[in-house]
């Protein structure tokens, strides 16, 4: 039988890289997105590319309460999950954050609470039937807290550290439980950046996450150069990291 | 550079004029918008609908003509019209008219395109066809992306058997030659063209080898595989490896090559069309000062002579040319209303760049177009006159009319200013 995997977030960028992928496999997809009419197109253009049946949910981080509509909505839909990919986030304005508690509650809300919300509801779904994979795009920023990004570090981390716990708690019940650590990827969220030889592709990190997905593994920095990169960035002296404008 | 993701995206108000940008392989400067922004549209990349029973399709503008085969060849479907690479998109396609080894037969692109969406300047959204606004429709088609964003299209695709090619490759020794077959009955088959020996001269000149392939039957044998990696030049050498003497042991031996006076064969779809994409970056053997392209059409009454005389004065400038391709054109009328393709004869030439003698001799190949009435293909020129571009292009004021005030490019005002 073919995949049945719900994407949530499924315009941005690497979702829908990771998508094709799936479609061309022949999978049963659900799309959540905040835009419906743009994941529409994603849609038409998932089913000329081989998927089974594609459908279009209604989703948005900041309005609370929705998760358990939506989980229940794809599950119903594709009869069961075998792949959850939580791909939504935004990069907040870490200097509007710095000066803001609200802004910084607001970008928590939407990187890490929403995401919790539903981890917690697919992870109770998928241990009830024993099986199933959750992924979710975390960051390399995650890693370290660093002065230019530590509000959406602070949610890419927490969201590593649950998802760790997640994974450990899942273990009995057959369910895999991926984290995913891109680096610089060429999307719209960081469309304003000036591109370099460290940049990857979407269509490099979904395949990627593909790989993983099916290895079962736990932790992915993608690309791989990332995992040397941050264990750098992780062992270098506080007393000297704290000089650097990272 | 701005990318364009979303069909629903608009046309973003910027300072200066906007530009839709494909995926860049036009030579000139038509892709290009100095002092103005370029909208990258690679971004729309999504199918709309496939019917593989009946080959309708229908994509966003910035789907690569590769994309579409990878889809399609395996349903049994190929683009009507290729041109000689298919790392382009549709948008491109539309926007410069290409056209293909089967224009005789199939016409252009833009021929086969039975609707498109344009995203004006204004934000206006409008669905053009030969029937629904076709006088913007036509405007559009060849239109240098000077009409506006197109967002999709649709156009049918050609059935096919399988991925492969009877090609046929034919000696001639004389430009008379060529003309026999491709006014013959050569001019029947699918696709044809002809490569031609540059420094051929005398009784020479204009010798080369007819090319002519047809989709393979439903029962050939035998056949090929899909090349596998593709091959890259992967430095750039200091010095052109076309210069002179390369160039006359490579024209020499692409013509003995053909020991025999016709040769025939199965070739995978992909060496056939598009003997370049193989090699990555395959621009550099040219050297540190690149190389400049050259294609004009001139009407069939005249077409013998004045290719005649184009040959002669490109062989006596000892400019060579690597790749110098003719074709006669077929007699449709053009799709849009700045299409270059035409009736008569085209002669597409490149050049390694050798500074001011290579500019002399285009000058003297633009007189010898302009004379006839012919025209230069937008999409290789990086230096044509105002007054060339007026004359070749007979429907320009018909065209201004569909402009859109915020599109420009770096092309329009070097063809446009000052036309006296
Ligand atoms: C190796 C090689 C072989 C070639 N062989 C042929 C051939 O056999 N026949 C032939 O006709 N041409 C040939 N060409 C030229 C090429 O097909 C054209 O230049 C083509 O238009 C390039 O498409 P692109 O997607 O790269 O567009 P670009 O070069 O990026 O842009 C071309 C034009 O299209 C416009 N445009 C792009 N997208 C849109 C859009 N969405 N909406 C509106 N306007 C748009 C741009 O503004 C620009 O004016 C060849 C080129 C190469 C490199
Ligand atoms: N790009 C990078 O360098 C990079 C690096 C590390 C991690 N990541 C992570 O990768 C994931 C995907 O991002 P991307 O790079 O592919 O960028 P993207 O294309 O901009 O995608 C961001 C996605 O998040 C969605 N989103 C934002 N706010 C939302 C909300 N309130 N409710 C629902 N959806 C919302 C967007 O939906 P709309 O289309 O409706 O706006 C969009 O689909 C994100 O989690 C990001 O943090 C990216």
């Amino acid at each position: 039988m073919s995949a049945r995997v719900l994407i949530v977030g499924a315009t941005s960028a690497i979702a829908e890289a990771v998508a094709r992928r799936y479609a061309a496999e022949g999978a049963a997809l659900f799309l959540a997105a905040r835009r419906t009419d743009r994941a529409a197109a994603i849609a038409d253009d998932l089913r000329v590319r081989g998927a089974a049946v594609v459908t279009v949910g209604a989703y948005d981080a900041t309005v609370p309460d929705t998760a358990d509509a939506l989980v229940a909505a794809a599950w119903e839909t594709l009869g069961g999950i075998d792949v959850a990919l939580i791909a939504h986030g935004s990069l907040p304005d870490q200097p509007a954050c710095a000066a803001s508690a609200a802004l910084t509650r607001q970008a928590l809300e939407i990187n890490v609470l929403s995401v919790i919300d539903l981890l917690t509801l697919l992870a109770n779904r998928m241990a009830s039937v024993g099986h199933g994979t959750l992924a979710v795009i975390g960051s390399v920023a995650g890693d370290r807290g660093r002065q230019s990004n530590y509000v959406y570090g602070a949610a890419k981390g927490c969201l590593a550290i649950f998802m760790q716990g997640l994974a450990h708690r899942l273990v009995p019940a057959g369910v895999r439980v991926l984290t995913i650590k891109p680096g610089f990827v060429d999307t719209p969220m960081t469309a304003a950046f000036p591109k370099g030889p460290l940049w990857a592709s979407p269509q490099t990190v979904a395949r990627d996450i593909q790989r993983a997905i099916e290895r079962g593994a736990q932790v992915l920095y993608t690309p791989w150069f990332w995992r040397w990169i941050m264990l750098v960035i992780r062992l270098i002296p506080t007393s000297i990291f704290q000089r650097t404008r990272l | 550079m701005l990318p364009v993701r979303f069909r629903d995206q608009v046309v973003p108000r910027v300072a200066g004029s906007v530009l839709p940008y494909g995926n860049g392989r036009s030579y000139g400067d038509s892709c290009l918008n100095n002092g103005g922004t370029l909208l990258a549209t690679r971004g729309l990349d999504r199918f709309l609908a496939f019917d593989p029973s009946t080959g309708l399709i229908r994509c966003e503008a910035g789907v690569l003509l590769s994309e579409i085969l990878s889809l399609t060849v395996g349903y049994g479907w190929f683009l009507p019209v290729t041109p000689g690479t298919r790392l382009i998109t549709v948008g491109g396609a539309i926007a410069n008219d290409v056209h293909g080894k089967n224009h005789h037969l199939a016409g252009t692109f833009g021929h086969q395109v039975t609707c498109l969406e344009l995203v004006r300047g204004s934000g206006e959204r409008v669905l053009c066809s030969a029937t629904d606004r076709a006088d913007l429709f036509a405007a559009t088609i060849g239109g240098l992306g000077l009409t506006g964003l197109i967002t999709w299209a649709e156009f049918r695709l050609k059935r096919i058997a399988n991925p492969y090619v009877q090609v046929e490759r034919i000696r001639f020794d004389s430009l008379d030659g060529f003309f026999d077959l491709a006014l013959g009955a050569e001019r029947e088959r699918e696709y044809t063209v002809a490569w031609i020996d540059c420094l051929a001269t005398g009784r020479h000149l204009g010798r080369g080898i007819y090319m002519a392939g047809t989709h393979a039957a439903p029962t050939c044998d035998g056949a090929p595989r899909a090349p596998g990696r593709t091959l890259s030049v992967p430095f750039d050498p200091p010095v052109s490896l076309i210069a002179g003497p390369t160039l006359k042991t490579f024209n020499e031996l692409f013509y003995r090559k053909q020991f025999r006076r016709v040769q025939t064969g199965l070739e995978h779809y992909a060496p056939f069309f598009y003997p370049l994409d193989g090699i990555d970056q395959w621009n550099r053997i040219y050297g540190p000062k690149g190389f400049l392209q050259y294609q004009s059409v001139v009407p069939m009454a005249l077409g013998r002579d004045v290719t005649r005389e184009m040959l002669q004065c490109i062989a006596r400038s000892g400019q060579g040319s690597f790749l110098s391709v003719l074709k006669v054109f077929g007699d449709r009328p053009p799709a849009g209303l700045l299409s270059f393709p035409r009736p008569g004869v085209t002669l597409a030439l490149d050049f390694p760049f050798k500074g001011p003698s290579t500019l002399r001799l285009f000058d003297t190949l633009d007189a010898l177009v302009a004379q006839v009435g012919g025209a230069i293909y937008p999409a290789k020129d990086a230096r044509m006159s105002p007054a060339l571009f007026a004359s070749g292009y007979p429907r320009l004021d018909e065209f201004r009319r569909h402009l859109d005030p915020v599109f420009s490019s770096s092309f329009w005002r070097r063809v446009t200013e000052d036309v006296a």
